[in-house]
């Protein structure tokens, strides 16, 4: 009797420091509604002002993937890969869109950091990579051609 | 409710690759009909993913994410049977999840 209580308190024990550590780990990716203000800068500086970015570094150990031609500005492959330790965070900016922040994504520690995707691309422009480890910014930039816009043209 | 996605999750070395392909117009609200009228925006914004329903990865998006969305990332652990879940939501507000198993 004694012996099956002690158990089940263990078992409790061992449930609320599981909830504990869930809950430590929320702040990590403290999932914050969708940043209007940041989504709709127009200006690289505006973006980077926006998601709180001052004077980034731009880095050798990001790597974008992409070819240095789009055909179609409407769907552009794009792949960035960080080699910085305790990369958090990735997002994809497009200097010359009408709007420039274009994806954020927020990494868990269980995530290797390494994101694909697609953009649309209006014109021929600077793609830049923003990776935030341990609080401060890093770029790496691409410029990548268009030939056919992918913004109602 | 949207349509559904196609999601791919293989375990190779104790590292899960996901590929995540969204049903998804992707409307940038600066596109206009050939009558001129401009095509009200309506894009997915917010993306979770989640192992075994622990959250590992969250993404804001903007209009600019090419449409129907693919996605491809990769996260330490999960083995094959364990659960990969994908949900969205647009600037409309619809959502949408859907589930894979890792093979």
């Amino acid at each position: 009797m004694n012996l099956r209580h002690q158990a089940s308190r263990r078992g409790f024990l061992r449930l609320t420091g599981l909830a504990a550590s869930v809950l430590a780990l929320a702040p990590r990716l403290a999932f914050a509604a969708w940043n209007k203000a940041a989504f709709e800068t127009k200006a690289l500086a505006d973006a980077y002002k926006a998601l709180g970015v001052e004077s980034p570094i731009a880095s050798g150990d990001i790597q974008i993937n992409a070819s240095d031609i789009a055909e179609n500005g409407a769907v552009v492959p794009v792949e960035a890969i960080s080699k910085i330790p305790n990369t958090t965070q990735i997002s994809f900016l497009v200097e010359k869109n009408p709007t420039t922040l274009t994806a954020q994504f927020d990494l868990g520690p269980d995530m290797l950091p390494e994101i694909s995707t697609r953009l649309k691309m209006a014109q021929t422009s600077n793609v830049i990579a923003l990776v935030k480890a341990d609080g401060k910014f890093y770029t790496a930039t691409k410029e990548i051609k268009v030939t056919l816009g992918g913004c109602g043209g | 409710m949207g349509l559904p996605m196609k999601i791919r999750a293989t375990s190779k070395d104790g590292v899960t690759e996901v590929k995540v392909l969204m049903n998804h117009v992707m409307e940038t609200g600066l596109r206009k009909e050939p009558s001129g009228e401009i095509v009200p925006a309506l894009f997915i914004n917010e993306v979770t993913a989640k192992l075994n329903d622990k959250v590992v990865m969250q993404a804001q998006w903007g209009p600019a994410v090419a449409r129907n969305p693919y996605l491809a990332f990769k996260v330490k652990g999960g083995k094959s049977g364990d659960k990969v879940s994908i949900s969205w939501k647009d600037s409309s507000g619809d959502a949408r999840t859907d589930d894979a198993t890792i093979s």
